[in-house]
């Protein structure tokens, strides 16, 4: 396993667990300053047409809906476990940047105990590798299972 | 009677329904079983989505040229609209006409005509049966009889009309025309909304754990807005401390809610939170603002507006965001709900992108809407086993005539809904 895709699975895999374990507050920290983050349907995605579930562009916006999810919010309670492929890395363009694909299922369980299958998908990361930690420029969710059970509060 | 030896009931059963009345005339009551009855819910079907009542189908804009068709769904029937090859409008049941699979197979597309895949019936565009195979037999053999009509076994019509590029769609034809079906409210906000030529910018889709009245109840009631929706509270995109309207239809299944922002103050949001907790912090400050940078459409000072149009139809202009929201049932329990967001074809990068931006606010994963799916999920979970009287209790802003109000500090376009709800279902008071 080359060094720039060890980076990017380590990257994805501390963002899946801090979500997992309800650390929303890291969340922002996986990005760059300017980096985006979208969530956008599949047939949305595939049909051309922009609207995103969820669209935040640089930190400061990721930083408010944490906030928001924290204090403002009112969602199911509610706890995930997101399960990932291996990444399928490109290799690095010349700016730094390795693009990757990764097959995601997230499941979500309840305080019964119950557990569905929440989500469903690919993301398509463009991950910064410069600095000593890498981070993501970009990381869009394509959501196959865009028929949103429920509601979507948490990022995916 | 006997038919070999199967029985054969000539008597219909006494339908259970027919003793079911609203308790209250001014509707300040709902009985929770209509909720969670399925003869409730398969009366629905056949009186309000079959019955005399115009459903909003779709966009002009979604289906823009010769050929091009969507699927939707009108109560729980399965509809395709279609703009035929002579440009116009039509919608169909997507049901083959000779053994009941679906025809149109894709959610979106173009195409000069539909076949059923099981035997290959052959519809134009526009629904209407235009071949069959084998006709005439094979070789002198099989064939369908000599009086067989293939302009009698098209795929099953609505009647459409447009009005401002939005299409709707009925399969009675005892409903009044569509204007006078929607009222001077709804007429002159879609009005105000559908100026030009619409830009569909996605869509989205929730399914929520509830019965579809429970949303349409949901987006007539005002009073849950600032209380439910904190997000909106603090930021002040709406507060029910706002100056807004509360308008309804004669027949009072119809709502427009709207309010005008910046029309209260820091004293009137403390006085009318007094007595809820301390989540209503109105410090609370955005670090990338611009969320919420607004260049109105609209120069009315008109913040956010739902125009909700019994029994599948909402309209919203929230900020910039633009949408039409299908209601679509799945059953006593559970629906979709269906988002089209939309701009004008005109609008420069920067509005497009304003649109974008504030569909974080909308949606399934909206700031400000999130909320709607937890809340009516947590009444369906709750009433699920109210089989008996059990009610909800509905008087915020009074009780008594249901007329339109001059703020949003009350629950009567609700009642309105379960007025035109009750006659429409044969379950009105007998005074009534």
């Amino acid at each position: 396993m080359t060094d720039h895709r060890e980076r990017v699975l380590d990257l994805q895999l501390r963002y899946a667990h801090a979500i997992d374990e309800d650390a929303l507050e890291k969340w922002p920290g996986f990005f760059a300053r300017d980096g985006r983050y979208r969530v956008i349907p599949r047939e949305n995605h595939a049909r051309g047409l922009p609207a995103c579930l969820i669209d935040c562009t640089g930190v400061a916006m990721m930083e408010d809906r944490v906030v928001s999810l924290r204090t403002a919010n009112i969602y199911n309670i509610h706890f995930d476990r997101h399960l990932m492929s291996p990444p399928l890395v490109e290799a690095p363009a010349a700016d730094g940047t390795v693009s990757a694909r990764t097959q995601f299922l997230v499941m979500q369980s309840d305080q019964s105990g119950v557990t569905k299958t929440f989500a469903t998908g690919v993301y398509l990361d463009v991950v910064d590798l410069r600095g000593d930690a890498a981070v993501f420029r970009e990381r869009t969710v394509i959501l196959d299972s865009y028929g949103v059970p429920e509601l979507l509060a948490t990022p995916i | 009677m006997k038919l070999g030896n199967i029985p054969v009931h000539t008597e219909a059963a006494a339908d259970p329904l027919d003793g079911f009345r609203w308790p209250n005339a001014d509707y300040t009551r709902t009985p929770y079983r209509v909720f969670t009855d399925a003869q409730i819910y398969e009366r629905e079907m056949a009186r309000i989505f079959r019955g005399p009542t115009w459903n909003y189908l779709a966009l002009e804009a979604e289906v823009p040229e010769p050929g091009s068709f969507k699927m939707v769904q009108v109560g729980n029937v399965p509809v395709v609209v279609s703009r035929n090859l002579q440009g116009v409008v039509t919608a169909f049941v997507n049901r083959c006409a000779h053994r009941g699979a679906t025809v149109v197979r894709q959610e979106f597309g173009k195409s000069e005509g539909h076949a059923c895949i099981y035997h290959q019936w052959n519809y134009d565009s526009g629904g209407d049966l235009c071949g069959v195979p084998y006709r005439r037999g094979l070789n002198g053999c099989g064939g369908y009889p000599a009086d067989f009509k293939p302009a009698q076994h098209g795929l099953e019509k609505l009647r459409v009309a447009l009005y401002k590029g939005v299409i709707f769609g009925t399969f009675s034809d005892e409903v009044p025309e569509l204007l006078e079906y929607l009222g001077a409210h709804v007429v002159a906000h879609i009005d105000r909304i559908f100026v030009k030529p619409l830009k569909v910018l996605g869509y989205h889709r929730q399914r929520i754990s509830a019965n579809w009245k429970l949303y349409f109840e949901n987006i007539k009631d005002p009073y849950h807005a600032g209380l439910l929706h904190t997000f909106m509270a603090t930021f002040g995109v709406y507060r029910s401390t706002q100056k807004g309207y509360t308008l309804l239809s004669p027949d009072g299944g119809h709502a427009v809610v709207y309010s005008i922002t910046n029309t209260d103050n820091a004293e009137s949001v403390a006085e009318a939170y007094k007595g809820t907790d301390n989540k209503y912090q109105t410090d609370f400050a955005l670090k990338a603002p611009e969320l919420l940078q607004w260049s109105p459409d609209f120069h009315d000072g008109i913040g956010n507006l739902i125009v909700s149009v019994f029994p599948n139809m909402v309209v919203h202009q929230i900020l910039n965001t633009l949408a039409t929201r299908q209601v679509r049932p799945l059953g006593p329990d559970a629906m979709e709900l269906y988002w089209t967001y939309f701009g004008f074809e005109d609008d420069a990068a920067e509005r497009t992108a304003a649109r974008l931006q504030q569909l974080n606010l909308v949606g399934p994963a909206g700031y400000i809407s999130m909320e709607d799916g937890e809340a009516i999920r947590l009444v369906q979970q709750s009433i699920s086993a109210e089989t008996k009287d059990a009610t909800s209790f509905i008087e915020m802003g009074g009780r008594g005539p249901i007329v339109d109000a001059d703020h949003v500090v009350t629950e009567v376009c609700t009642r309105g809904l379960w007025k035109q709800y009750a006659h429409t279902m044969g379950f009105a008071p007998e005074a009534a």
